[in-house]
């Protein structure tokens, strides 16, 4: 049980990065590798912010606005400095390596006794239930866990609702348009360039406040603990556009795959551990899974052109 | 009005592949004037339309329109006073959002745009009824992904967009040479009813010679870059399909007259 908990709670929290991800990656369609340096940044402010004593929840917006200062210079270079794509989020990224390790003045911040964002829940759940542990169908879970799991789930619910909003509006549907038709939305007077440096900002806060939870979930901030996670979060959205079916355009749907998608992924992952799968091969796996996602629709379309004949459309 | 004064536009310049596109284009085109850019192809007639749109910034010569010296704005901002359609039909719409949601794209051309919802009923129901009219049955479909439309849907919509808020001058680059013949008269038909109606000023480049002589007021016909026939008022009125091609004939032949001097000639110098 405490393993389930666990992973929910943690693909709860990645789903916030796999939102940050689905902007970058399918809304604005830019490879942005700044998420990697992102999300430690967002987990390293917030860090600093909790062992000096700031508020939880404040420390966890300083660390999305971190994040969003990220997305804002990758965007930056690339459409004001004319650096390809790619390459601007892999100068941000490195960058960030160094700027993560200012910030923190080392590699690694521990926080075992500051505040959290769960505090609250886990005063409330200790009020009604004085013991550390509460049973769930007859398993016994720490308060801790549980005041972690329910706050998270309403966070990213919350920011699950806003970021449907915000798409929605004036600006957000100017993004969209600017990610898919940068021709089009030019010609209806929005400087596309722009929408994409607003649209990365975004993408990356979102991935900050990932960090800046996960920091307080894990009790640390490492500088390390950014490798992979933009790989991380394709694959997420890449699970959630099978749950979804990849033809679903609604900004709602899009969403709830993405959700929906990191957390059954999680939970896999957590499935695979268990059966021996060793962490140190965690990244591997993930890479090639999302080797294998990309790749096996076009074989099974070409596969399927030569059995069957015609034209198929599976890998177009 | 649309002023061009002396415009040019080399492409790769000092380059082999160096292409002189505009060789000094000069045209006033007045309010309500709809004209037609014909010529044959390499002319330079979407180039210009591109230069009037700022797809790209010119060499030299000076652009106004409606009061204003828009030789130096970037294309968005151009586009609070030019509606555009394209060739392809996929270029003016966003494929993946919904017919409502380009639409109130357009409705917003050269405005702020702010965190408001883009989409209320109010907008829905003016949406559904300015598009009824096509004939299309798509006012039942506007939460639909535009992509879903045939070419010819799209294209009428993306003119409706274009249309929605009066452009101070409309550019329609062969908005039809890309639909089936059915499609492409009724787009054509559309264009005609929205530019007469609003009175808009507009420039259309069109390969079809029927088009130009039936739809605009006024006949541009270009050649390497150069403005070669202008053809508007009586002569407009009185032309026909067979003059055009005549016309077309005439640059041919200087172009091989010129062409054979220049052999003749050039061996004097060498
Ligand atoms: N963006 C560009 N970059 C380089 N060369 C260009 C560009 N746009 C146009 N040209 C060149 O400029 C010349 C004029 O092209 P343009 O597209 O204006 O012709 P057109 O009259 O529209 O022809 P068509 O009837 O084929 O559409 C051509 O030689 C073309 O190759
Ligand atoms: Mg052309």
């Amino acid at each position: 049980m405490t393993l389930v908990i666990g992973a929910f709670t943690m693909g709860l929290i990645l789903s916030l990065l796999a939102l940050g991800v689905l902007i970058s990656f399918r809304i604005l369609r830019f490879c942005d590798i700044t998420v990697d340096g992102s999300i430690t940044l967002g987990a390293s402010a917030t860090a600093v912010l909790l062992v000096s004593g700031c508020n939880p929840w404040l420390a966890t917006l300083g660390g999305m606005g971190a994040g969003m200062i990220a997305g804002f210079a990758t965007g930056l270079l690339h459409t004001h400095f004319k650096i390809e794509e790619l390459l601007s989020g892999i100068l941000v990224m490195t960058a960030l390596y160094s700027i993560n390790l200012r910030v923190m003045g080392r590699s690694n911040v521990p926080m075992l006794n500051s505040e959290s964002i769960s505090d609250w829940a886990e005063a409330m759940l200790l009020k009604s239930n004085p013991t550390e542990k509460i049973s769930i169908l007859g398993w016994p879970v720490p308060v801790r866990d549980l005041a972690m799991l329910l706050t998270v789930a309403a966070l990213v619910a919350f920011i699950g609702l806003l970021l449907n909003l915000f798409l929605k509006t004036s600006i957000g549907t100017a993004v969209r348009a600017a990610g898919e038709n940068p021709q089009m939305i030019r010609a209806q007077g929005v400087d596309n360039r722009w929408m994409q440096v607003f649209g990365l900002a975004v993408s990356n806060g979102l991935v900050g406040l990932s960090g800046a939870v996960l920091a307080q979930y894990q009790g640390f901030a490492d500088v390390q603990m950014g490798i992979g996670m933009m790989v991380w979060g394709l694959a997420s959205i890449i699970i959630g556009e099978a749950l979804v079916g990849k033809s679903t355009r609604s900004t709602g749907m899009m969403i709830c795959g993405a959700l929906m998608g990191t957390v059954l992924f999680r939970l896999l992952i957590a499935i695979a551990l268990r059966w021996g799968l060793d962490p140190n091969d965690l990244k591997l796996v993930t890479a090639l899974f999302v080797f294998a996602a990309l790749v096996l629709p076009r074989w099974a379309g070409k596969i399927g052109r030569k059995v069957f004949g015609g034209r198929g459309n599976a890998g177009a | 009005m649309l002023e061009l004064n002396n415009v040019k536009k080399t492409f790769f310049p000092g380059t082999p592949n160096e292409v002189q596109a505009l060789r000094g284009i000069s045209m006033k085109l007045e309010d309500g004037c709809f004209a037609a850019i014909i010529g044959t192809n390499g002319s330079g007639k979407s180039t210009s339309l591109n230069a009037v749109a700022g797809s790209f910034m010119v060499d030299s010569g000076q652009i106004h329109l409606d009061g204003h010296d828009i030789t130096k704005w970037p294309e968005y901002r151009r586009a609070s006073l030019i509606g555009r359609v394209f060739q392809n039909p996929f270029a003016g719409t966003a494929a993946e959002m919904t017919i409502a949601e380009n639409i109130v794209l357009s409705m917003r051309r050269g405005k702020t745009r702010g965190l408001g919802l883009a989409l209320n009923r109010r907008i829905r129901e003016e949406i559904k009824e300015r598009i009824r009219p096509l004939n299309m049955g798509l006012e039942t479909r506007i939460d639909n992904p535009i992509g879903t439309l045939s070419g010819g849907q799209r294209q009428a919509l993306t003119l409706l967009m274009a249309t929605w808020l009066r452009p101070k001058l409309l550019l329609l680059d062969e908005h039809t040479a890309a639909l089936d013949p059915k499609s492409a008269a009724q787009v054509a038909v559309l264009t005609k009813e929205i530019i007469e109606r609003e009175k808009l000023t507009a420039l259309m480049v069109t390969h079809s010679m029927q088009q130009a002589v039936q739809l605009p007021h006024r006949i541009i016909m270009m050649h390497k870059g150069q403005i070669v026939e202008d053809i508007y008022g009586e002569r407009k009125a009185r032309v026909k399909v067979a003059d055009l091609m005549n016309a077309f004939d005439r640059v041919r032949r200087r172009d091989l007259f010129d062409a054979s001097v220049a052999e003749q000639v050039l061996p004097q110098f060498a």
